[in-house]
Parts: structure tokens; C-alpha cells; sequence
């Protein structure tokens, strides 16, 4: 059974309507990644599960119960927000055992053991006396994962943790959240970013989002190889997938022809010709552009480091196994 | 709710989802803000709305209870006298209301100009970086501190005909001629009286003007002195338009307070008819002349000269107070 | 720097410090010239001396031991404090609704209340003399308290609520999110981050209140409840003629010695809490 179910869900502020009608399941257990440009409206439909907004019209069920009107903390849901928001004047300890402080019912000892565990798994029971701002940002955001732990949630919502953090800190606070949802089998995640490489490396499943309506759900190798739409096939994926439209994608029949710059060869004969106007080395891999008349330079990633001067004239052919045909619609034919 | 709302699947709900949180705080909300507008419209309120029935009753200070109605007699009445000539009286033809209204008018324009002026020099000094700032600041903040009547007092004694450090002052650097009796000339009394108001608000001015004037971003004059700008020509050109809202809402605060004086000059110049305003004019009637009815009138007339040029103040100016360009 | 001489600049510092010494010595002569003659006494006071010449203490003992100005210190002290602790009470909530939560006409209703601060007091003053002869409270401190909340309650439910907009709206989400209600936002994690708000519009509050002269004038009749500024505003000697320079002086001291204090000590945040009430409104 679906932990959470979303049936036409709209949501509207005054006049501009920024969730469009979205129909959506997450598995029980599931790591959902909530993936879109800004204004998306993927940070709006995080809030709507959370309940802190209210749903213009639609259905929201957690576990087949219809939770339209229930209020946040009912919800047996916990959020980290981007900002930490933690509470300044409480030390961690306080901070992490507030929420159950606030239930009835609960004796000190039981939240304490609660706290404990939580601090235990993100290793910071050395710091549940200090108050936040004596903690670095890495330990803020642990702490706030930790105070979403205690309160023992069925679905944990992240809006985007990761963007205070420098680019470091960042990826090993990732691979922190992936562990912690190995750790966490019945807990459902749903995890807003704006960052496709997030998405991608922590998402059992991937939530595309555009304009308030969902693009496509699927798991990150679905995205990457059977996109629903060019804007999928654009924005899963680096470096940017090529759009080749005009004689060249008709030559494939179709209007638009996709192809990832890893899925290109440079070969003497090559299909296409292209003039390098530029080469990006990163070590592991060299990132050719060519200009070959279309709107933006194609990329060609070739595996290792490479020197091409700018106006050499090479040849290039697709992959012909993992080419991606779009209509004139931006559907893929197949 | 959840039945309703499971039913209503079809079509498109009627109704808003509000959700327990949206009704839990719109409940707060009511319950927090319930006590405020109680107390409120019991303090404000109806004590409004009775000075203005009374206003058009003949209520005495002894006979409130017994208060009858009898229009706008307070306002405006006449008579014909036998000789068939018409008489008015009341406060609208009373020429002790008329200069009362003039003296406060005259007061709140005066004190508030020079204090804008002035109040922009000391925000200028106080927004450049010097050694003592700090002490300016703290010393600026004393005229603001102490009570008015305190400071009414004070400058009443400096102003002294006989024995004040004024007077002293000003024949030693030979600007006076002779001891000048501020506080009980015709003549100078409203000049005390805006003295002493100048030097105990214009801090608030400058204090207002200083916010406002550090928000404004340095680069803009950076940018303007890399052009090389004059400094008089960046200051009309840059800070004065960018200090504006600011500025604006300072002298509406400042003119608001201006046109209610009462206890500077019920202290320092009491009983003279060249520094009497509306405020002190109406609590004598009220209180000590026993025509309660007379002077709540004179209250409502001031309540609505001040709304009036509030209003057309906002108006003019355009001033907005959530935050000016913020 | 350069090893040359500026006259130009030089000429320019000078006429500026002229400037920032002339700001100073206004402010504060007034206030000096009040204590330096609350120290003189007898004939003393009548000659005009710039700079201290006797000091005795006459002044003051005539001060707090003859008349009820004592009792005026304490009848201040309550009603200032009384009204500003209920104000700070009732504002809080109220603040709370009008910062955080959107309902309609909330923008009207702000500014009414800022309509209502600014209000000439004279309007209100035969309505609110009925009132106050009608609860009885005529010529008693609960009759200031009850009157000062027409200034005090808008001006703290104003800079309050400025205030409480700065907060962040994570932070309240998050404790949404842990099940807090309205109250338990406000008691338990907005006034521990206010403090230093309540503190100055708190203080703030109080001197106005401490200030006050109109209602205390009117609502007060006897030496024994009025409040220190109506206390100085009618201190007279034995003949209308002699009135009591030295006393007035040493009384006007004794008040605002405190005020110049809080007011130097909470510098900074007496001048931010005036802005919110002010420019960012």
C-alpha cells in the first residue's frame, strides 16, 4: 500500500495556481526525490504533505487515509528544513526532545532514551549540551536530521539540507542521509532538490516536476534512459543531454534527436562533422564542444584527458543503441 | 470531514479544504487579538465617542449625568435681536478658539521645520565615521530622555528674566541689548516655547533620519564620488531622495505630536494668550472654566483638524509606512 | 599620508569637530546647568555661575523630606511599571496574530492602531473623565494605568509586532511541525529570542508612561497620587512670587538621573526599538 497518495492535489495563492493537479504514490519505505527548476513548485508540494499549507482542492491519503485537513503534527511526519531551524535559545538536547515534551503522556526517561539513540546514530551525543551556534554548519544540519529522528516519523521530508552546505561538506552529509535510509527500512523519505547529482545518487525514485504538474516518476536509471519528455531527457544527466534538431534528426525520423555526450564517438567516420570551439579537462574525462549548427555547441565526453585545438574539424557518430527520438511534441517516439 | 471530502471526489469540492493547522491559528489569532480590542475601544473608543455626544449636550463638570442634548448649539447659535441684526456665537465664531488653532497651526509648522533641518544635520554627522561618535549619540539622547516637564522647568529657569544663564549669555556675546523676559513677552513667548521643543525633539528627528539614512548603500556614493559629484550636488541629488520616506514618516510623527502639545506650555508660558493652543485652550474649558460641554467640543474640533491634515498629509506626500522602498 | 599639509582638509576637520562639539554642549547643557544649580542654595542661586561653585546637598534633603514628593517617586514608579507590564501582556499575543498570522484586514487593523498612538489624548479626555468618575478609580493610580494603556498598548503591540516579523518562519514551522500550538510558539520559542525586543519597547513604554502629564494632571487631585511630573509641574514656594528654583532643579534631577541611565546603558537598543516604531513601521 502507498504511505502517501496525492489525487489531483491543486493548490493555488490568490489568483496564481502553483500545483497544477498532481497525482502521485510513494511506496512505504520509499527514498522519493522531489527534482525540478526553481519555481516548480516542488518545495510547495513538500509543504503540502507536511500539512503546513493547506491544499486548494484534491485528495492527499497517508497509508489510505485521507489527511486533507490534518494538522502537521498529526501527520507522524518530520522535516528538515533548509535552513536548520533549529532553536537558538535551546540546546541540542532541548532542541531534539521538544517535539515529545510537547505529546502527552511521555516520561522523561523514555525521551531521553530517545534522544540518546537519535544522537547515538549521527554521533553527536558530545554536543547535546551546546547550544547551535556553537556548532559548525555540518553539525547544525546533523542535528537537525536528529531532532527529525527523535520524533520517530513514518515519513521524513527534507527541503533541500544540503544547499547551506559547502561542496565538501556536502557530499559526505549525502552519503550521511544515505545511510541513515539503509538504517531506516519502514521510514518513508521524500527529499526536495533542485540538484539533479542529489537526486540521482540518494532517490530509490525520482519525482520530475515542472510548472506544478509531474513530468515523470520513475527510478533514476528509468529517468536517464527511457525519459518521458526533452525536458526529462534535459534536465537528468550531466553534461546536458545534445539536441539535435533539423536534417540530421531527420535522418533518424524524428524531430529532435537526443544523444548524451558520453554516447558520441569522435571517428574518422563519423555521420557528422563539427568544429571544436572548446575542451573542458576534468581528469577522469575530457568534455569536447563542437559546433555543428544547432542552437547550443554539442558536447562530446570522451573518457580520459584530450586535447583538441579550438578549430580542428573532427567527426563524431551517435551510439546508435542509445540515441533518444522526440517528436515535434517533445514525446519520445519509440 | 474526511467522509466529506472522500464523497466530493468527483466533482470539484465546493468548498476551501481549511486544514486544523489554518483553523487552529485563525482561532488563536481571534482569541489573541481579542483582549487588545477590548481594551482598546474601552480606552479609546467609547471614550471618543462620548467627548463627541458631549460636545452636543450642555453638560457641566458637576452635572455629566444629567446631560441634555441640544445639537450644535455648542458649535454654531444665533440670535435675532430686536433690532432684527443677527448675533452668532459658539466655538466656530469664538476668536479665543480661532487664535488657539493659529497658535498650534503656527507651533507644530515652525518647530517641525526647523527640527527636519536640524535633525538632518545631526543624522549627517552622526552617519560619517569620526572619533566620538559615540558620545554625540549618547549626548543627543539626553534632551530626548528627560520628561517635558521636567525640561520645561529647566529652560523656564535658563529663560528667567532676572537670573537666567540666557540672558547672561547673550548681553556677554553682546546679542542681547537688555534682559529679554522670554517666557512672559507676548512677544517672545512662542519663540521659548519653540526652543525648548526644538532642543528636546529633534534627536527623535535625527534618530529617525539616521535609520533611514543608513540604508541607503555606501557604494551609490562611491560610485558618485569615482564621477566626481560635489557633495552638496550628491547629497540633493542621492541622500535627500533616498532618505525621503524615511523622512517623511518622521515629520508626520513629529507633526501628530506637535499638534497635540499641551504640557510644555501649560509649564512654561501658562496664561499667555500668545502660546495658548487648542489642547490647553480645551482642558480649561473642561476643567477649570466649567463648560465641559463648550470645551468637548473643542476637543472634537481638534480631533478633526488633526485627522484632516493627517489625511491630507498622507495624501500629499504619499507616504507609506510599511517601510518606505524598502 | 602624505607628508604635505592640507589646509583645505585641516580647515575642514576643525569646522566639523566645531560642529559635533556645539551638538554636544546643547544637548546636554540644559541638564548640566539643572544640576549645577540643584547643588547651589540660599543667594547662591541667584548669581550665574557657568561652571560649579558651592555644592550643597540642601535641595534634596528639602526635596524628599518635606512634601509628598517621595510618595510621587513611588506613585510614578507603580503606574509606569504596572502599565508597562500589562501592555507588554496583552501585546504579545496580539503581535503574535498580526506578525504571523494572514487573515483579512489585518493591514487596516495595523493601521488603526497606529492611528490610535498618535491620537491627540485631548480627544478622549472628557470621555474618558466620565469613565474613569464612573469606575470610581477618580484620583487613584489605577486611574493612570487604565488611561496610559490608550498610548502604551498600540505602541508595544506596533514595535512588537515589527519585531516578530523579523523572526525566521522556519523556526516556527519546525515547532508547528514538533505539535506546538500558537501559545506554545509564543511562551516557548519566540519571547526566549524576544527578550531583548520586550526589553526595549518595554523600556520604551515606561518612559512614556513616566513622562505623562495631561491624564495624570486631570485624573489626579491630591498631593498624594499624583505622579512626579504634575508633582514638579506644581511645585510653589509660600507666595506666588517665590517659587522654589532650587528644589524644582534638585526634583528634576532625581527623575531623570534614572531615565539618563537606562537611557545611556540601552543605548543601541533604545534606537533600534524607536526606528521599528518609526522608519521600518
Amino acid at each position: 500500500m502507498a504511505a502517501i497518495e496525492l489525487r489531483n492535489v491543486r493548490k493555488a495563492f490568490g489568483m496564481v495556481e502553483v500545483i497544477k493537479g498532481v497525482d502521485l504514490e510513494v511506496r512505504k519505505g520509499e527514498f522519493m526525490v522531489f527534482v525540478g527548476p526553481s519555481g516548480c513548485g516542488k518545495s510547495t508540494l513538500l509543504r503540502l504533505i507536511s500539512g503546513l499549507e493547506d491544499i486548494t482542492s484534491g485528495e492527499m491519503l497517508f497509508d489510505g487515509k485521507v489527511v486533507n485537513a490534518l494538522a502537521p503534527s498529526k501527520r507522524g511526519i518530520a522535516m528538515v528544513f533548509q535552513s536548520y531551524a533549529l532553536y537558538p535559545h535551546m540546546t541540542v538536547y532541548e532542541n531534539m526532545a521538544f517535539g515529545l515534551t510537547l505529546e502527552k503522556g511521555k516520561d522523561k526517561e523514555e525521551i531521553r532514551r530517545r534522544v540518546e539513540k537519535a544522537a547515538d546514530m549521527l554521533q553527536i551525543r558530545q554536543y547535546l549540551d551546546r547550544l547551535p551556534k556553537q556548532l559548525s554548519g555540518g553539525q547544525r544540519q546533523r542535528v537537525a536530521i536528529g531532532r527529525a529522528i527523535t520524533r520517530d516519523p513514518k515519513v521524513f521530508l527534507f527541503d533541500e539540507p544540503l544547499s547551506n552546505l559547502d561542496a565538501a561538506l556536502r557530499v559526505a552529509t549525502r552519503i550521511e542521509i544515505a545511510k541513515l535510509h539503509e538504517g531506516m527500512h519502514d521510514t518513508t523519505m521524500i527529499y526536495v532538490t533542485h540538484d539533479q547529482v542529489e537526486a540521482m545518487t540518494l532517490a530509490d525514485r525520482i519525482c520530475v516536476l515542472r510548472d506544478g504538474l509531474v513530468e515523470q516518476v520513475g527510478t533514476p536509471m528509468e529517468l536517464y534512459e527511457k525519459p518521458d519528455s526533452l525536458f526529462v531527457a534535459g534536465f537528468i544527466g550531466s553534461p546536458k543531454m545534445n539536441f539535435i534538431a533539423g536534417d540530421k534528426a531527420a535522418a533518424f525520423s524524428c524531430a529532435t534527436l537526443g544523444v548524451r555526450g558520453e554516447h558520441m564517438e569522435i571517428r574518422p567516420d563519423g555521420i557528422w562533422e563539427g568544429t571544436v570551439i572548446h575542451t573542458e579537462n576534468l581528469g577522469a574525462d575530457t568534455y569536447v564542444y563542437l559546433e555543428m549548427g544547432q542552437e547550443e555547441p554539442v558536447v562530446v565526453r570522451i573518457e580520459g584527458a584530450a586535447e583538441y585545438a579550438s578549430g580542428t574539424v573532427l567527426r563524431v557518430s551517435p551510439i546508435e543503441a542509445k540515441v533518444h527520438r522526440f517528436n515535434e511534441a517533445g514525446k519520445p517516439v519509440r | 470531514m474526511a467522509t466529506e471530502t472522500l464523497g466530493a471526489t468527483a466533482v470539484v469540492p465546493k468548498r476551501k479544504i481549511v486544514s486544523e493547522l489554518t483553523q487552529q491559528r485563525a482561532r488563536a489569532a481571534r482569541l489573541f487579538l481579542i483582549p487588545m480590542l477590548i481594551a482598546l475601544a474601552i480606552v479609546a473608543g467609547w471614550p471618543l465617542l462620548r467627548s463627541i455626544y458631549f460636545s452636543f449636550t450642555d453638560a457641566s463638570l458637576t452635572n455629566l449625568a444629567g446631560a441634555e442634548w441640544i445639537g450644535f448649539g455648542n458649535y454654531l447659535r444665533w440670535q435675532v435681536l430686536d433690532s432684527g441684526a443677527v448675533r452668532y456665537r459658539g466655538l466656530l465664531v469664538d476668536p479665543n478658539w480661532w487664535n488657539a488653532v493659529w497658535n498650534t497651526v503656527r507651533f507644530a509648522f515652525t518647530s517641525v521645520a526647523f527640527e527636519a533641518v536640524l535633525g538632518m544635520i545631526v543624522a549627517l554627522v552622526l552617519n560619517a565615521e569620526f572619533k566620538g561618535r559615540g558620545i554625540v549619540r549618547a549626548a543627543i539622547l539626553i534632551p530626548w530622555a528627560i520628561p517635558t516637564i521636567v525640561s520645561a522647568r529647566m529652560w523656564s529657569w535658563m529663560l528667567n528674566d532676572q537670573f537666567g544663564i540666557l540672558n547672561d549669555l547673550g548681553m556677554r556675546l553682546g546679542l542681547l541689548s537688555q534682559k529679554v523676559a522670554w517666557t512672559a513677552s507676548a512677544d517672545t513667548a512662542m519663540t521659548a516655547v519653540l526652543i525648548v521643543d526644538i532642543w528636546k525633539t529633534t534627536p527623535f528627528m535625527a534618530l529617525l533620519i539616521l535609520a533611514g539614512l543608513q540604508m541607503i548603500p555606501k557604494d551609490i556614493y562611491e560610485a558618485a564620488e569615482i564621477d566626481g559629484v560635489h557633495p552638496v550636488k550628491q547629497f540633493f541629488k542621492i541622500t535627500l531622495p533616498l532618505v525621503r520616506p524615511a523622512l517623511m514618516v518622521a515629520i508626520i510623527f513629529r507633526l501628530l505630536d506637535a499638534l497635540r502639545i499641551f504640557d510644555l506650555i501649560y509649564v512654561l508660558t501658562p496664561n499667555s494668550a500668545a502660546t495658548k493652543t487648542m489642547s490647553v485652550l480645551a482642558r480649561e474649558n473642561l476643567f477649570d472654566f466649567d463648560k465641559f460641554a463648550y470645551g468637548s467640543a473643542m476637543s472634537t474640533l481638534l480631533f478633526l483638524i488633526i485627522a484632516l491634515l493627517t489625511i491630507l498629509y498622507i495624501w500629499l506626500g504619499r507616504v507609506r509606512f510599511d517601510g518606505g522602498d524598502r | 599620508m602624505t607628508a604635505s599639509f592640507d589646509l583645505w582638509k585641516f580647515t575642514k576637520w576643525v569646522l566639523f569637530y566645531l560642529l559635533v562639539a556645539f551638538i554636544v554642549v546643547v544637548s546636554v547643557f540644559p541638564f548640566y546647568y539643572a544640576v549645577l544649580t540643584s547643588f547651589k542654595s540660599g543667594t547662591a542661586l541667584f548669581q550665574i555661575n557657568y561652571w560649579p561653585t558651592s555644592f550643597s546637598l540642601n535641595n534634596y534633603w528639602n526635596v524628599l523630606n518635606t512634601g509628598s514628593f517621595p510618595r510621587n517617586l513611588l506613585n510614578s514608579i507603580f503606574v509606569s511599571s504596572v502599565t508597562v507590564l500589562l501592555a507588554l501582556f496583552i501585546a504579545i499575543t496580539a503581535s503574535f496574530a498580526l506578525s504571523r498570522v494572514r487573515f483579512r484586514g489585518r493591514g487596516l487593523l495595523l493601521m488603526t492602531i497606529l492611528g490610535i498612538s498618535m491620537f491627540p489624548q485631548m480627544a478622549v479626555l472628557a470621555g474618558l473623565f466620565e469613565l474613569i468618575r464612573f469606575m470610581g478609580i477618580y484620583n487613584t493610580p489605577w486611574a493612570l494605568i487604565f488611561s496610559y494603556t490608550i498610548f502604551t498598548l498600540p505602541f508595544t503591540v506596533w514595535v512588537l509586532t515589527t519585531f516578530m516579523r523579523d523572526l525566521p518562519v522556519e523556526i516556527e514551522e519546525a515547532a508547528i511541525v514538533d505539535g506546538a500550538t500558537p501559545w506554545v510558539i509564543i511562551t516557548r520559542v519566540f519571547m526566549p529570542l524576544m527578550w531583548p525586543a520586550l526589553v526595549t519597547t518595554g523600556l520604551l513604554a515606561f518612559i512614556g508612561a513616566w513622562n505623562e502629564f495631561l491624564f495624570a494632571l486631570t485624573f489626579t487631585s491630591s498631593n498624594d497620587t499624583r505622579t512626579v511630573p504634575v508633582a514638579i509641574a506644581l511645585l510653589s514656594g509660600s507666595t506666588q512670587y517665590e517659587i522654589p528654583w532650587g528644589n524644582i532643579m534638585a526634583a528634576s534631577v532625581i527623575v531623570t538621573v534614572p531615565l539618563v541611565i537606562l537611557v545611556l546603558v540601552f543605548q543601541r537598543k533604545i534606537v533600534s526599538g524607536l526606528t521599528a516604531g518609526g522608519v521600518k513601521g
